[in-house]
């Protein structure tokens, strides 16, 4: 599936009503691809300056909340010219069914990628059942 | 209409009014006009830093030339899961061929261009090359 002309931003993540980031930096929403399969669910996000090192990932009940820290990495001297993108840190959180096996879920970063496997619990994998012709 | 419902439309947020009026008159910042992938370019004097965020690019897949004053990059970036539309339940992701091309104010010096990759975001040296450079005239005191 390609899509060559779709507009790019950066989409900010939002925070609660009355409530303020302790971090005067942005934070934005990093775009995300999920896509089930028949023994997990993947999750794919995109985060940029994002390492191992810098990523965090929680799960706290059935919510599951990526947050990444991205160090501007721009030598000295150097003034913007012309700007597309700021650079900022990436949060967002998803709520995960109770069909998800909560012990086995794995996640990998490469180039800035995210991919975050969640496998089906046993319970939820569909099951066949065989019809005995009588 | 409810004052409510002015509050939520946001446009009589003087915050709002006076960011929108910055970025128009320093012609910072336009995501208006920009597409895969989004770039920044810084300047210092003689050298210009062009930075990229191409996550999930491999280095080996983004082509970069230099002709000139220009500037083009090049690659692609296809969907690791391959899936007919009924599993997927959020498609966000650009995934397509790319191509941006820019033209600097000075040539380029081809041999001393530097590119570093990591973490998903490209960072490209561009100097300008020796004979573009300006003569420097000493002003001799009588």
């Amino acid at each position: 599936m390609t899509d060559t002309n779709r507009e790019m931003t950066k989409k900010e993540a939002s925070v609660p009503e009355g409530v303020e980031r302790t971090k005067p930096r942005r934070v934005f929403k990093p775009d995300v691809d999920i896509t089930e399969q028949k023994d997990d669910t993947v999750l794919t996000a995109d985060l940029p300056g994002v390492d191992d090192k810098s990523l965090d990932i929680t799960l706290e009940k059935n919510v599951i909340t990526i947050r990444g820290k991205v160090e501007p990495e721009i030598p000295a001297g150097y003034r913007l010219a012309y700007g597309e993108y700021e650079v900022g840190d990436y949060e967002r959180a998803f709520t995960l069914s109770d069909e998800v096996d909560k012990d086995r879920i794995q996640a990998t970063i490469k180039n800035g990628v995210l991919r975050l496997v969640l496998p089906k619990a046993s319970a939820a994998k569909a099951r066949k059942i065989a019809i005995s012709a009588e | 209409m409810l004052w409510t419902d002015v509050d939520r439309l946001g446009y009589l947020d003087p915050w709002r009014i006076l960011d929108r009026l910055n970025r128009a008159s320093t012609g910072m910042l336009a995501p208006s006009t920009s597409e895969f992938p989004l770039v920044n370019v810084w300047m210092d004097g003689d050298r210009v830093l062009v930075t990229s965020e191409l996550p999930g690019v491999e280095p080996k897949d983004v082509d970069i030339s230099v002709a000139g004053k220009m500037v083009t990059l090049r690659g692609s970036r296809t969907s690791a899961d391959v899936c007919k539309d009924e599993c997927q339940h959020r498609h966000e992701r650009w995934s397509g061929n790319f191509t941006r091309s820019f033209e600097l104010p000075y040539l380029i010096d081809q041999n001393k261009v530097e590119a570093k990759f990591s973490k998903g975001v490209l960072q490209l040296m561009l100097p300008r090359a020796e004979a573009d450079k300006p003569r420097k005239i000493t002003i001799k005191a009588e």
